[in-house]
C-alpha cells in the first residue's frame, strides 16, 4: 500500500499528440481515486503511464516514495484490471488468479492459500477448475479482481472494468468493487466515462479534458461546485442545463436575463460569490441543475418572479421522477463556444422556432402535460455561474 | 502463341461446361421436395468432389495395398512379405530410419525456427522485410531447393561447392577431399567414422534436412507471425503488470495462446518431412545413405519395376501418415478446450 503521486507529468506521441498535459495528482494511501472524462481526454493514458505500459515524456511518477518513471510494469508491484479482464485463456480460473505470485516465486502451499483466499471474497470457490472460457461475463470480471487482491499489491489500477457487463451486473459490481477497496485499503485508480460510476465510487474524482485536468475533489463538491462549466455540464445526469443569460437587476434585486425570461434571483448568490458583482449588466453563463426546477402546481407558494413559464414538449417519466424537456429562447453555452467543438460539445438543435430545449426533474406528482403550459419554480439560490470567456466559474 | 489460345480456351470452355452443369442442377433442386431440396443442393456440388477423389485417389490407394500382398511381377500372392522385407533389409530400414529423421528433426527445427524468427522479428524495423526474405525458400520448388543446396554441398574435384570453400580456410580441416564430386560435403570430409549406410547413417540425411527446413521454416515463420500478432495487446499487458519478464510473457503466455497454430504447422511440416522426395531426388538420388521411404518408393516402383515392393513401401507412408493426423486431431481438440470454447 502506498500514495501515488503524479508531478507535472505530460505525455507527448511520437507523432506529436500532446495526450496529457503537466498532470499533478496526489492519490493518498488507501484512497480511491477516478479518472474520470470523455473519450480521449487521457485517462486511460494516465493510467497506463501508472501502470509502466507506457513511457513518461516528462514529469515525475512516484509510487509510495519511490521514483518508477523508469520502472518496467512487473517491478511496479501494482495489479491492474483491463476492460475486457484479459484473463488468459489457457489457464484455469485457478492459475489466472495465482499466476502473479507464481511468478514471483511464492511456494506453492501459500499460492492455494491465497488464491482460495481470494476466490472465496469473490464467490469464485465453485469455478477454480473452470477455464474463463466456461464463466459468465460477470465471473470473468470478479476472476480478473482475484488476479489482482491475491497480490495485495501497492496499488489497483482498474480501467473501465465494468464497461463490458450488462446494466443491472455493473450496478451490482460497482457497489462490490467499492466496498472490497475499502475492505483492503489499497490505493486505487480507477478510470471510467461513466460519471455515474466515478460519483458512486470514488472518495475523490479527477475530471480531464483533452490531457488537461479539470479538477479533483470528493463527488459531492465536484457535483456543488464545479469550477468551470466542462465540469458542470460533464457530473450529473441528466446535465445541467448551461444557457447565456445576462445578469441585471441591482445587488439588493438582482435579475437573471435569458432569453425573454427575467427572473428574480436571491441576494445570497450573491454575497457568497463576491465576484460577480462586476458582472451588473454583462453576459455571464448560468447553470441550473434540472432537480433545482419543480412543477408550480406540487411546490406552490412560489413568488411570480422566481417561476418560469414554459411549454412542455416531452416528458420522461422514471417512475420516481419526470424529466421533463422545455424550449426556451435562450440559447445554451456550448453553441456559442468554439472552445467546446466537436466531440465535447453538449451539441444542442433548436427547435423550428429556433428554441432550445432544457431539462427540468420534476415531481410524479406533476400535473404537466406535454405540449401544455407549465410554470416552474426555479430555486435561484442555485444558480451557478461561470465567465463566458473563460468557461471558470465566479466566485470570489 | 496459338497452342496457348486454344489451351486457355478449352480450359475456360470446359469451366464453362462444368458451370452451366451444376446451375443447372442447382435449379433441378428447386423441383425437388422442400425437405430434400438442402440436401440435394449439397449432393450436386459435392458430387463431382467425392467422384474425383474416388476414381483418382481411393481406387488407387486401394488397389496399391492389394498389389502390395503379391510378388513383384504382381503375379503370386506372398502375404506380408514384402513388409517384412522393409524391415528385414539392411538398406531398407536404413531409408526408415532416414524418414524418421526427417519427421522428427525436420519438423522440431522448423517449428523452432519458425517461433525463434517469428518471436524477434515481431515490431522490428524491418519486420517486413525481414520476413519476406525468410518466406523466398517457400516459394521456391523443393527441386530448386535441392539444387541450389547441390552447389553448396558439393564436393572436390569438380564443384567445389561454398561449404568447402569456406572451411578450406579453416586451419586443421584435411584440405584433400578426393571423391568423384558428387558426393556432398560431410562425407568427403570424412565426418563419422565409415561411409554410410555401416556407419554414421544419419549425417548425410540430416544435411538434407537442413534443405528442408530452410525451404519450410519460411511459411512457418509467416504463419506463427500471425498467430503471435493475433494474441491480445491486453494479455501481454497483464502479464508484464502480474511481474512476467519478456522471456516468460513469451513462454507461458503467447505459447500457449498459439498453441493450435503450432500443432498445425508441426502436422504439415511433419507429413512433408515423411513425404520427402524432391529434395533427396534433386542432391543425392538417395545415394550414400540419403535415401527415405518416398524416394525408396519411387526408385523401387518406377525405377526398378519392383511392383510388389514398391507398393509395399507407398502404404507404409500411408500408414505412417495417420498417426500424425490422428495426434493431430487430439491436439487441436485439447488446445479447442484450453480456448474454453
Amino acid at each position: 500500500m502506498a500514495e501515488v503521486v503524479l508531478d507535472q507529468v505530460n505525455k507527448v506521441y511520437p507523432n506529436g499528440f500532446h495526450a496529457i498535459v503537466d498532470l499533478n495528482l496526489e492519490i493518498a494511501d488507501g484512497e480511491f481515486l477516478v479518472l474520470v472524462g470523455p473519450s480521449g481526454c487521457g485517462k486511460s493514458t494516465a493510467l497506463r503511464m501508472v501502470a509502466g505500459l507506457e513511457d513518461i515524456s516528462s514529469g515525475e511518477l512516484r509510487i509510495g516514495d519511490r521514483l518508477v518513471n523508469d520502472v518496467h510494469p512487473k517491478d511496479r508491484d501494482i495489479a491492474m484490471v483491463f476492460q475486457n479482464y484479459a484473463l488468459y485463456p489457457h489457464m484455469t480460473v485457478a492459475e489466472n488468479i495465482g499466476f502473479a505470485l507464481k511468478l514471483a516465486k511464492v511456494p506453492k502451499e501459500e499460492i492455494n492459500d491465497r488464491v482460495r483466499k481470494a476466490a472465496a471474497t469473490l464467490d469464485l470457490a465453485e469455478q477454480l477448475d473452470r477455464k474463463p472460457g466456461q464463466l459468465s461475463g460477470g465471473q470473468r470480471q470478479r476472476v480478473a479482481m482475484g488476479r489482482a487482491i491475491v497480490r495485495q499489491p501497492k496499488a489497483f489500477l482498474m480501467d473501465e472494468p465494468l464497461s463490458n457487463l450488462d446494466a443491472k451486473l455493473r450496478v451490482q459490481m460497482r457497489a462490490e468493487i467499492a466496498t472490497l477497496q475499502r475492505d483492503l485499503g489499497v490505493t486505487t485508480v480507477y478510470v471510467t466515462h461513466d460519471q455515474v460510476e466515478a460519483m458512486t465510487m470514488g472518495d475523490r474524482v479527477a475530471v480531464l479534458k483533452r490531457g488537461y485536468l479539470q479538477q479533483v475533489d470528493t463527488p459531492q463538491n465536484l457535483y456543488d461546485s464545479p469550477d468551470n462549466v466542462f465540469v458542470a455540464g460533464f457530473i450529473g445526469s441528466p446535465s445541467m442545463n448551461l444557457m447565456n443569460a445576462t445578469l441585471g437587476g441591482t445587488a439588493d434585486a438582482p435579475t437573471i436575463t435569458f432569453g425573454s425570461h427575467t427572473l428574480a434571483v436571491d441576494r445570497s448568490v450573491l454575497s457568497v460569490r463576491p465576484a460577480l458583482a462586476s458582472y451588473f449588466g454583462q453576459r455571464v453563463v448560468v447553470g441550473l441543475r434540472p432537480e433545482d426546477l419543480e412543477d408550480a402546481s406540487v411546490q406552490t407558494g412560489a413568488p411570480e418572479d422566481r417561476i418560469l413559464v414554459v411549454r412542455t414538449a416531452l416528458m420522461e417519466s422514471l417512475g420516481s421522477e419526470i424529466i421533463l424537456h422545455f424550449p426556451v429562447d435562450a440559447e445554451p453555452y456550448s453553441i456559442m463556444e468554439a472552445e467546446f467543438e466537436g466531440d465535447d460539445a453538449i451539441t444542442a438543435v433548436p427547435n423550428d422556432e429556433g428554441h432550445f430545449n432544457y431539462v427540468a426533474r420534476v415531481s410524479p406528482r406533476s400535473a404537466a402535460r406535454i405540449g401544455e403550459t407549465v410554470g416552474l419554480v426555479v430555486d435561484t439560490g442555485r444558480f451557478h455561474f461561470f465567465d463566458p470567456t473563460s468557461g471558470l466559474a465566479i466566485r470570489d | 502463341m496459338i497452342e496457348v489460345i486454344v489451351s486457355l480456351a478449352v480450359v475456360i470452355a470446359g469451366l464453362a461446361v462444368l458451370g452451366v452443369v451444376l446451375a443447372a442442377l442447382y435449379q433441378v433442386g428447386a423441383y425437388v421436395p422442400r425437405h430434400l431440396q438442402e440436401g440435394f443442393r449439397s449432393w450436386v456440388f459435392l458430387g463431382p468432389a467425392v467422384f474425383l477423389v474416388a476414381v483418382g485417389l481411393l481406387v488407387p490407394a486401394i488397389r496399391t495395398i492389394y498389389l502390395s500382398f503379391f510378388d513383384d511381377a504382381s503375379k503370386k500372392f506372398v502375404g506380408v512379405d514384402n513388409y517384412v522385407d522393409i524391415f528385414s533389409g539392411r538398406n531398407t530400414r536404413l531409408t526408415v530410419f532416414n524418414s524418421f529423421l526427417w519427421v522428427v528433426v525436420g519438423t522440431a527445427l522448423t517449428v523452432i525456427v519458425g517461433l525463434t524468427i517469428a518471436r524477434f522479428a515481431e515490431g522490428m524495423r524491418a519486420e517486413k522485410v525481414a520476413k519476406s526474405a525468410i518466406f523466398i525458400p517457400a516459394a521456391i520448388s523443393l527441386v530448386g531447393a535441392g539444387v541450389i543446396w547441390g552447389f553448396v554441398y558439393a564436393g572436390p574435384p569438380f564443384n567445389n561447392g561454398l561449404l568447402n570453400r569456406v572451411t578450406s580456410i579453416i586451419p586443421g580441416l584435411p584440405t584433400s577431399m578426393g571423391g568423384d564430386g558428387q558426393r556432398i560435403w560431410m562425407v568427403e570430409r570424412g565426418f563419422g567414422p565409415l561411409t554410410p549406410p555401416q556407419g554414421f547413417p544419419g549425417v548425410n540425411t540430416l544435411l538434407l534436412i537442413v534443405i528442408f527446413i530452410w525451404a519450410s521454416s519460411g511459411f512457418a515463420t509467416v504463419v506463427f507471425s500471425a498467430a503471435i500478432k493475433g494474441v491480445p495487446e491486453a494479455l501481454i499487458e497483464a502479464a508484464k503488470v502480474d511481474g512476467a519478464t519478456d522471456r516468460q510473457v513469451f513462454y507461458q503466455v503467447v505459447l500457449p495462446y498459439i498453441r493450435a497454430t503450432i500443432v498445425t504447422v508441426a502436422t504439415v511440416t511433419a507429413i512433408g518431412g515423411l513425404k520427402a522426395f524432391d529434395i533427396v531426388a534433386a542432391t543425392t538420388g538417395g545415394k550414400f545413405g540419403t535415401s527415405t521411404i518416398a524416394n525408396e518408393f519411387f526408385v523401387t516402383k518406377f525405377v526398378q519395376g519392383r511392383n510388389g515392393l514398391g507398393s509395399a513401401l507407398a502404404v507404409l507412408i500411408f500408414v505412417l501418415v495417420t498417426p500424425i493426423i490422428v495426434m493431430n486431431r487430439r491436439a487441436q481438440q485439447r488446445a479447442e478446450e484450453m480456448m474454453g470454447a
